[in-house]
């Protein structure tokens, strides 16, 4: 990956996270890394955590971020979720678990929440 | 958030089935999820409509748009369905107002640049929809005029419908495919030298519906003679012809001379298989041969090299005229009433007809004679010898008599059958007989001697007295049958000399 590219995906989730912190969530974690892979962002509002997968696009030429997201990923964000989860110590007291993704463009940015 | 219902229709068998293309657009990851069980080219709808969408420069939501094909139940086929998707989505996302597709039913597949393609069925299809008007592909919309319905309005690509949906453009005035009338003269039995035997056969089997098998060597003539038997059917009423029209709109052939008013001649090879013959196949269930021949003639040449199991598919259409084709998850009923023609060889060298020219060993005979079964062989009510015509005719013979003279006749005789309350006499049921065609004593004796000497079934016994019915109308007697009458019927269902499998 370039670093252009590393740049763009890097300000796309510090968007994001302003996004998540103007609403009132606290992030606790940011890229998120294991084995399986890695988490983009992970918020908490309440009881409730928010695990956000961030997609970034310079433009809509090769269609909506958000498409990106693949019922492959999804699966995969799904268990690395689990895993975070197992890994907190302190565990993180969870009464419900979200998945959103962000669609970040130049000029926007829409957060779908409850995405899958 | 947006919903859209746009009414459309699918074909299975010969049978237009309506279904409700629901259309929802919601937050969510973008993408399409078809449900309401698409086969596999009606999943492929989702990568069509999206390209055609965006190739007429219409906007393509970011909104996850979940389609249900209703009543979600039955298994969808085909493409016929891409076009309502396409408007659905539309709709739903708030790119057409709801207003300016109400009372419109869509049917047609697109193609990746916009384009709307014609799709089979379409006759079936447009009868199933009752909304006001119905947008079709350009090529469909002569047969989709064929149908007491729906108003038919044609387009050749989405971008179009789009411009006369928004009130943008007028609704297009395509130049439509020219109809052709049914183009030449069927062929004339003028044609036929001498033959007088089958001749007459072909008259009675048109007169009165009776199944025909032709014996004889090759070059005696028994195709020439049998592709003449449509022309001397009557044309088909408006309600056969809607009929028949149907069933090849559903097989997928273009009705491009309008309404089929003439009797079709289907004539499948030996070497067509059971799906092809009895129909089925795919989930769209495609009409086979024995429908296609519906209203008209079936003709199977070379009866014997046809598979065993393919004729005895045969015998429900031949006794019900209708044919079930049953899959997995349902059953067809297909139309299926046919004049069964069927010619055969004698023998595999095809000269068992003159005495001590017939080279073929016993075993070989024994073999092609085992393929045709009792029951099948039973259900030819006429069964003649064709010889070859001799010198003399084929040189020197007078013209015979021309189609037109002898359609007049089977015209004649079909009115009779119609006071009867059946199409031909060879509908008649069994207790209607003594009814319609009672016997002379004499006549009665004749066939006693035929029964008492084991050459003709019960079944047998109703099938002469049908065809002596016929016969007996052709020749303008309108009361009890006689000896002639029996006695010509008994003739022309001869003995079928096939060696050691005689049948009678």
């Amino acid at each position: 990956m370039t670093a252009a590219r590393l740049e763009l995906g890097a300000a796309g989730e510090e968007r994001a996270a302003a996004w998540y912190r103007a609403r009132g969530y606290v992030v606790v974690a940011r890229n998120w890394r294991c084995r399986e892979g890695e988490l983009d962002l992970v918020c908490t509002r309440g009881r409730t955590v928010v695990f956000c997968e961030v997609k970034t696009r310079s433009s809509l030429a090769y269609g909506h971020p958000a498409e990106a997201v693949t019922p492959a990923k999804q699966q995969r964000i799904h268990k690395l979720a689990v895993l975070w989860l197992a890994d907190q110590d302190p565990p993180v007291r969870a009464d419900a678990l979200r998945f959103d993704v962000a669609a970040v463009l130049p000029r926007s940015i829409d957060v779908i929440e409850a995405a899958f | 958030m947006g919903f859209a219902t746009i009414p459309s229709a699918i074909v299975v068998g010969v049978d237009g089935h309506p279904v409700a293309v629901e259309v929802h657009a919601g937050r969510g990851i973008p993408g399409l999820t078809l449900v309401g069980l698409p086969d596999a080219s009606c999943r492929e709808a989702r990568d069509r409509v999206r390209a055609a969408v965006l190739a007429s420069r219409a906007k393509w939501t970011d909104q996850r748009l979940t389609v249900n094909l209703a009543p979600s139940s039955t298994r969808k086929v085909g493409s016929a369905l891409d076009l309502a998707i396409a408007v659905g989505v539309l709709v739903a996302s708030g790119e057409l107002e709801v207003e300016q597709v109400r009372g419109l039913a869509f049917v047609g597949e697109l193609g990746l640049d916009g384009t709307v393609r014609p799709v089979a069925g379409i006759v079936p299809i447009v009868d199933a929809l009752d909304t006001e008007a119905v947008v079709v592909p350009v090529a469909s919309a002569n047969d989709a005029e064929l149908v007491d319905g729906p108003h038919v309005r044609a387009v050749a690509t989405l971008g179009e419908l789009l411009a006369a949906l928004r009130g943008v453009e007028p609704w297009p005035d395509h130049d439509r495919p020219i109809r052709r009338a049914d183009t030449g003269a069927p062929l004339d039995l003028r044609d036929v030298r001498g033959q007088p035997v089958v001749r007459r056969a072909l008259e009675i089997a048109a007169a009165g519906g009776h199944h025909l098998l032709m014996i004889g060597p090759p070059g005696a003539g028994k195709t020439m003679l049998a592709s003449r038997l449509p022309g001397l059917l009557p044309p088909l009423d408006r309600v056969s012809a809607m009929e028949v029209s149907r069933i090849h709109s559903a097989a997928g052939h273009s009705l491009s001379g309008g309404l089929i008013r003439r009797p079709p001649l289907r004539a499948p090879h030996h070497s067509a298989t059971m799906v092809a013959l009895v129909g089925g196949g795919s989930d769209a269930m495609r009409p086979g041969e024995v429908s296609l021949a519906h209203g008209g003639v079936l003709f199977l040449d070379e009866l014997a090299e046809f598979p065993p199991t393919v004729l005895d598919a045969l015998r429900q259409p031949l006794e019900e005229g209708v044919i079930r084709v049953s899959r997995a998850r349902f059953t067809a009923k297909l139309p299926a009433r046919f004049l069964l023609v069927a010619a055969m060889n004698p023998c595999p060298c095809g000269e068992a007809g003159r005495p001590g020219a017939c080279r073929c060993p016993d075993g070989l005979m024994a073999r092609y004679h085992r393929r045709l079964s009792g029951p099948l062989l039973d259900r030819f009510d006429l069964r003649v010898d064709v010889f070859r015509p001799d010198v003399e005719q084929l040189l020197g013979g007078e013209p015979g008599e021309t189609s037109a003279v002898v359609a007049q006749r089977v015209a004649a005789a079909r009115v009779l059958a119609a006071d009867r309350g059946v199409l031909a006499n060879a509908h008649l049921r069994g207790r209607d007989l003594e009814r319609w065609a009672p016997v002379t004593a004499d006549a009665h004796e004749l066939l006693a001697s035929t029964l008492r000497a084991g050459r003709l079934s019960a079944r047998g016994l109703d099938r002469i007295r049908r065809v002596a019915r016929t016969i007996a109308d052709l020749a303008g007697h309108d009361g009890t049958l006689g000896t002639d009458h029996i006695g010509t019927a008994l003739h022309l269902r001869a003995e079928v000399r096939l060696g050691a499998g005689a049948v009678a």
